[in-house]
């Protein structure tokens, strides 16, 4: 099974100007639980996917909203000449299709 | 301690249109006082540079009436951030509607007017005493920068509220300011404990967004000694333990510690329980005091003036050597500036930036589908000059190398960009960039938000 089959809402969001934070959450306590336990969410995978160093990236699981969250530094500050998505909404696609394996 | 102290969120943002029939349902509830931001940094930094926020005077005055009108007096409303960036020129903006309003409606009314645009002597001075310290991925801050700079607030916590609040007013209107602190300062001083106030903050500052589902609706809460309750008003909206929860995520790097001006807000350990069938039950948050009062500085500067070609392209030869043609057509543009307008603009002084829509323009570097061709790939290309003018200019010598750009395949002239306007560019104006991701330690807070009382009608 995809990430995105199982969770409530994927999504990405500037967290300041010069960060960016995604947000995987999940409505189903027991689908948390198993992709917590499965491992397949942590620093590597996600900074991988997002391309950045993987010291650059604050992770965190978060119990009692039934998410995890990961924060990296903008490619680009928001607003930047270069910078093409001001308040960092769309930038969550590569997580989408995360394999979190098969639900009991 | 006796009574619990009960608040009113009167919506996400002061413009963003409040909604009556549950605000009136929140009101019966007899708040202590009604608050709500008028701004946010993530509008970007085309405001604070502007001097102009992101609603129309329409919308603000909307709201603002309902406050005037529906609140009654000896409540006390605290309006923050206001007009998006919370500089002079906005405070202004806002302020003289409150003016127009209670002349139009007859009141008269107390202003407390807490200002938050920094001075750049000031700043200057705070730098060489080392009392200016760089967030996380902070850009280069120095003398220079400060000079350059357009505007620069200083984001204010919840003591220049409560001073404020001291002068008998019937409203606070504050610029750049922590939306949560418009929520803390009143409980803090009334002596509930710190973390749960700036938790409840927290949790209501964006209104409904807190909800299970974002519907229209007004948020209330109370604090108690050791809880508060979270209350939403409106058709259909309810607070679970888990959305409440979740909204900490929201926009927030770290989810469980808070950075606010005189501590941390720190939620790891906090409690969510289901109150009643809407309503949740916080408990849990702490409060660390820092050991320095920091204020965050926002700022920016201005980036140039822009003027921007949109159009596309459908031709699959050359969408499949994209990347070498629209390397090829900047080169000749580059070159025609040169040879036209070199003696008016330096090659440091001008960029231009493209974006490739259907193919990177959103991801940009972190694309992973980079290699998977489009159909169709759309390109707004950006150019940015010292002025408005020359921003024109260079657009107008952009149109023919991006038209008619040969590709190999095709022999003859083509015309390869399918402009979407005539005149082909659209003039942008000026536009800004931050220039600042800093925390200032001032001696006193009041050396940066200076409060003056206005009275209309």
């Amino acid at each position: 099974m995809k990430l995105h089959e199982c969770a409530s809402l994927i999504r990405s969001k500037n967290a300041g100007p010069f960060s960016l934070t995604f947000d995987i959450m999940f409505s189903d306590a027991k689908v948390y639980e198993h992709i917590k336990a499965s491992g397949v969410l942590n620093v590597a995978s996600l900074s991988a996917l997002l391309q950045c160093s993987p010291n650059q990236m604050q992770f965190f699981e978060c119990d009692n909203a039934l998410a995890f969250k990961a924060t990296i530094p903008r490619a680009l500050p928001a607003g930047d000449p270069a910078d093409a998505d001001l308040h960092g909404g769309q930038q969550f696609a590569p997580l989408l299709d995360i394999e979190v394996g098969e639900l009991d | 301690m006796s009574e619990a102290v009960r608040f009113v969120c009167s919506s996400g943002a002061i413009g963003a249109g409040i909604d009556l029939t549950s605000f009136r349902e929140a009101m019966s509830r007899e708040p202590h006082f009604v608050a709500s931001d008028a701004g946010t940094i993530d509008a970007g930094p085309y405001h604070l540079g502007a001097g102009r926020g992101a609603y129309g005077r329409e919308a603000l005055r909307h709201d603002l009436d309902i406050l005037m009108t529906e609140v009654p007096k000896g409540t006390p409303v605290l309006i923050g951030s206001a007009d998006t960036a919370g500089g002079d020129p906005h405070v202004d903006r806002m302020l003289d509607i409150l003016r127009e309003l209670a002349e139009v409606r007859g009141r008269k009314i107390r202003v407390a007017v807490v200002r938050s645009e920094q001075s750049k002597d000031y700043l200057k001075s705070l730098m060489r005493e080392g009392r200016i310290r760089p967030l996380e991925n902070a850009p280069e801050f120095d003398e220079a920068a400060i000079d350059r700079s357009t505007r620069i607030v200083g984001m204010m916590g919840a003591e220049p509220l409560q001073d404020a609040l001291k002068l008998d007013v019937d409203f606070v209107l504050a610029g750049r300011c922590s939306d949560s602190a418009l929520f803390a300062a009143v409980p803090i001083m009334r002596g509930y404990p710190e973390g749960l106030a700036w938790h409840a903050g927290k949790i209501v500052e964006c209104g409904t967004l807190t909800c299970e589902t974002f519907r229209k609706g007004t948020m209330y809460g109370e604090i108690h000694g050791d809880h508060a309750i979270i209350t939403p008003f409106g058709n259909g909206v309810k607070c679970t333990p888990q959305s409440v929860a979740s909204h900490s995520l929201y926009e927030n790097g770290d989810p469980y510690l808070h950075r606010e001006s005189s501590g941390t807000l720190d939620i790891t350990h906090s409690e969510f329980t289901q109150h009643d069938p809407v309503s949740v039950k916080i408990s849990g948050a702490r409060y660390i005091p820092a050991e320095e009062y920091s204020v965050k500085l926002e700022g920016v500067e201005l980036a140039g003036y822009q003027s921007v070609i949109i159009g596309g392209i459908r031709d699959p030869l050359m969408i499949r050597q994209y990347d070498k043609w629209i390397g090829e057509v900047e080169d000749e543009i580059r070159q025609k500036v040169q040879r036209v307008l070199g003696d008016q603009v330096q090659t440091s002084d001008w960029r231009i930036d493209i974006h490739a829509y259907g193919r990177n323009a959103v991801m940009g570097a972190r694309e992973p589908l980079i290699n998977e061709p489009p159909h169709e790939i759309g390109l707004a290309v950006c150019l940015t000059a010292p002025t408005q003018e020359l921003a024109n200019k260079i657009a107008e010598l952009s149109r023919q190398p991006l038209l008619h750009h040969p590709i190999p395949e095709w022999s003859g002239s083509i015309t390869g960009f399918a402009c979407l306007f005539n005149q082909a560019y659209i003039e942008r104006g000026p536009f800004w960039r931050f220039c600042v991701h800093h925390v200032a330690l001032p001696h006193d807070y009041r050396d940066m938000f200076r409060t003056e009382v206005v009275t209309f009608g």
